[in-house]
């Protein structure tokens, strides 16, 4: 079978499974356009900006394991995709981007929207190429997806210039099955001799934690976490990005820890004697003072990643191996060693836990006559049974529906937490409802993040995507005004929003429906009319307390013991947080 | 902070050496110097590099190192018994009769060539470690140094240790 470049890059994607192809057509990928509209194995998704197809792709890969794909013309398309391509590869999000290129013959001669796409995201790639030569084609987009998916996941970006796509040079079409890399061979398993050392340690913890990150998600190791927690009956935190890799709403998780975790994660973390580590990178909002980051505890780390252990935090025993792998063989270990946790110490650490969660850090004020946003989401997790997908964009929206929405399985809560882009939760929705048709795809946004990818309104109508956007409308950059009003003396600089669009109408002329909410009272009665909407997409425009904050919150560079709290909880440390900064 | 030599087997690609460059920028990294060519084997360049780091940074440039995809092995030499070498040449000027006899004198002392010579100057081609490099540039400073240009290090392990694919 011959085949032009053009059609040999659909082909390659078709023999690697992809379904959705997001992009956005320009004159360097024309050729590649018009292959795809003789084809039909693959669905392209027509985004309305390229920083939407990488989330949306991202989206997907998030949700379903698999890498998203994209394509985007050379010069502006390439560089509208780097704010998805760089968000992907702070979270390890596996993604395959393709980027025209002008002619090979006139590379850096400044052509018409030529820009060095391979330079500009070097820095934020796992890996990137540029096709020379047709006959490399199939092999690179082979060894794009398989480094894009194995080992710690990330986004390649495969930079193609126009010739390569000739439909006049057809040659012979070969899908490689396997690729061997001498030069990337990640390690799955991990040494046999540091998991029995983890394992001994384990068992000598008389206060011991369990933390776990987003590689417990990326490497599909929930069950295997699961058997190991329980196995051990210890506490467990997770990071942001964890979430739902260990259920909300088992009485042995204690919340999310970090900046904005509870005070029961937060207190734990300060006071082990034993952490272990899993698919977590002590990222600086987790650690906060590194110099008093667990300062009486020994530490074990598991990451797929050598760069990723003891690159802030020095740890005890590291394991480099594969989460799933990794844990499979602790397990065995634990299930059939002798030696059992320390019953009566472990007793005595559940009781200062349990006291530490009795002080309710996330308690808010319910009979408040203003909406309160925690509210909405405790709400919406009680109408979708907590079983909804559920992206969101940055700020404190974002932390209210990591702290309230309780995920119970993995997979389900795709959030922007590396690199915080605003923007990224209506896109990353479309990329979750299109892979998961049938289920319900909520995005949990603010009324700034959404006017950054609000054009996406478009494409969710063009392909019947019924996302619910719950749009917790505060008239404030909101995560910006709680720093100003912490550490800047309430001085509101610029992040007041003012001529706000009327978001029903505009819901209404994208051909959605638009809800308001700005009564508490009507406010449960509107989420479930909204809800029952199936096949619509329901844009909830929900006005709610301007100047509620997100509790607890560590201020940057504080140790876990120095959470500041809300004052409708019981704790003990300070309410509110000195002002610093003059 | 501990001067270490890393070298490098690397796939010979475009790009190859910017990201390398690129890693010690984006990190703040130091380099001291990089110096990079092809080897026997025509698919593979091997790069060593100089850099000056904590423990704890030298093990994180070789972990970042090691990630791009691009490298294949990588050394450090400075964990064991290895040979440094790196090439300068010197262009020094030399108007009168002493100044050339005591370049001509040092640069015999340190086992330097003198490769060109004109009515006012010495070319002088030197080859040691650094710090030899270092010593003969300190031993030249009552002349005139109109140029010098260093090729950077290049090393290589003592004994059997290799790197190799
Ligand atoms: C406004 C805002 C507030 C935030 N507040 C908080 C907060 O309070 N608490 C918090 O936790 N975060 C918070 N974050 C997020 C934070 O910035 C980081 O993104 C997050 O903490 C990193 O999570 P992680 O450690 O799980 O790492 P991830 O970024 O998810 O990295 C995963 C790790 O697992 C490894 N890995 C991947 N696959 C595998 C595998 N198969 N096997 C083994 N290892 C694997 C990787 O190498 C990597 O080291 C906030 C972000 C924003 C935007
Ligand atoms: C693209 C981008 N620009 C700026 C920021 C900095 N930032 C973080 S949160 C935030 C405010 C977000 O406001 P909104 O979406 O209304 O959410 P809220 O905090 O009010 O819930 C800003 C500006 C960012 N994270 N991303
Ligand atoms: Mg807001």
């Amino acid at each position: 079978m011959e085949l032009s470049g053009a059609e040999i890059l659909v082909r390659c994607l078709k023999d690697e499974g992809v379904e959705f192809l997001f992009g956005y057509p320009g004159g360097s990928v024309l050729h590649i356009y018009d292959a795809l509209y003789q084809q039909d194995d693959i669905k392209h998704i027509l985004v309305r900006h390229e920083q939407a197809a990488t989330h949306a792709a991202d989206g997907y890969a998030r949700a379903t394991g698999k890498p998203g794909v994209v394509l985007v013309t050379s010069g502006p398309g390439a560089t509208n995709a780097v704010t998805g391509i760089a968000t992907a590869y702070m979270d390890s999000i596996p993604m395959v981007v393709i980027t025209g290129q002008v002619p090979s013959a006139v590379i850096g001669s400044d052509a018409f929207q030529e820009v060095d796409a391979v330079g500009i995201t070097r820095p934020c790639v796992k890996h990137n190429f540029l096709v020379k030569d047709v006959t490399k084609l199939a092999e690179t987009i082979k060894k794009a997806f398989y480094v894009a998916s194995t080992g710690r996941p990330g986004p390649v970006v495969i930079d193609v210039p126009k010739d390569i796509t000739d439909p006049a040079i057809k040659i012979p079409y070969h899908y490689p099955d396997k690729i061997i890399m001498r030069s990337y061979q990640p390690t799955v398993k991990g040494h046999s001799g540091q998991i029995k050392r983890a394992v001994d340690l384990l068992l000598t913890a008389k206060k011991p934690m369990i933390y776990t990150g987003g590689g417990v998600v990326l490497g599909n190791a929930s069950e295997e976490l699961r058997t190991l927690v329980r196995h051990l009956g210890y506490p467990i935190t997770t990071t942001l990005m964890g979430l739902g890799s260990y259920p909300a709403s088992d009485e042995q998780f204690i919340g999310m820890l970090g900046m904005h975790g509870t005070y029961e994660a937060n207190m734990a973390m300060h006071d082990c004697d034993v952490l272990i580590a899993i698919g977590a990178r002590f990222d600086d909002r987790v650690t906060g003072k590194i110099a008093e980051f667990c300062p009486d505890s020994q530490i074990i780390h598991i990451d797929i990643d050598p760069s990723s252990i003891s690159k802030t935090i020095t740890v005890d025993v590291p394991i480099v191996g594969d989460v799933a792998t990794v844990l499979q063989e602790m397990n065995h270990l634990l299930i059939t060693g002798k030696k059992q946790p320390q019953k009566k110490a472990l007793e005595a650490w559940w009781a200062v836990i349990n006291g530490w969660r009795a002080q309710q850090c996330m308690s808010f004020d319910r009979n408040s006559d203003k909406i309160k946003p925690q509210a909405v989401v405790e709400l919406v997790h009680e109408i979708t049974n907590g079983d909804a997908y559920v992206t969101s964009d940055v700020g404190q929206h974002q932390m209210w529906a990591a702290q309230y929405y309780g995920f119970d399985k993995p997979n389900r809560w795709i959030n922007s937490g590396g690199l915080g882009t605003m923007g990224f939760g209506l896109p990353a929705a479309m990329g979750v409802q299109l892979a998961f048709p049938d289920d319900v795809v909520i995005c949990i946004t603010g009324e700034g993040s959404i006017q950054m990818c609000i054009q996406e309104l478009s494409t969710c109508l063009q392909y019947g995507l019924p996302v619910k956007i719950v749009a917790l409308n505060n008239r404030y950059l909101g995560m910006v005004r709680q720093w100003q009003e912490f550490f800047y003396k309430e001085r509101y600089s610029h992040s007041y929003m003012e001529s706000l669009p009327d978001f029903v109408k505009l819901a209404e002329s994208y051909g959605h429906v638009g809800i308001r909410i700005d009564d508490p009272k009507t406010l449960r009665a509107e989420l479930e009319r909204g809800f029952a909407m199936k096949d619509r997409l329901v844009f909830f425009d929900i006005v709610t307390d301007q100047t509620e904050n997100v509790y607890p919150m560590i201020a940057q560079g504080k140790a876990h013991n120095e959470m500041h709290m809300s004052p409708h909880s019981n704790c003990e440390l300070p309410q509110s947080p000195e002002r610093e900064l003059s | 902070m501990r001067r270490h030599i890393i070298s490098i087997l690397i796939e010979n690609e475009a790009g190859a050496l910017s990201r390398v460059a690129g890693l010690f920028s984006a990190r703040a990294y130091n380099i001291e110097s990089l110096t990079v060519a092809p080897t026997e084997d025509p698919t593979l360049s091997r790069m060593t590099i100089v850099t000056v780091g904590t423990e704890r940074i030298i093990e994180q440039i070789i972990k970042q190192l090691n990630k791009l995809i691009d490298v294949v092995k990588l050394l450090d030499l400075s964990e064991g018994p290895h040979i440094e070498r790196e090439m300068m040449l010197i262009k020094v000027k030399v108007a009168t009769m002493s100044q050339r006899d005591d370049v001509k004198r040092l640069s015999d002392i340190f086992r330097g060539n003198i490769i060109d010579v004109t009515p006012s100057t010495y070319t002088i081609e030197l080859t040691g470690s650094a710090t030899k490099i270092d010593s003969f540039i300190e031993a030249l400073a009552e002349h005139k140094i109109l140029e010098t240009v260093r090729s950077g290090v290049s090393g290589i392990a003592r004994g059997d240790k290799i790197l190799h694919v």
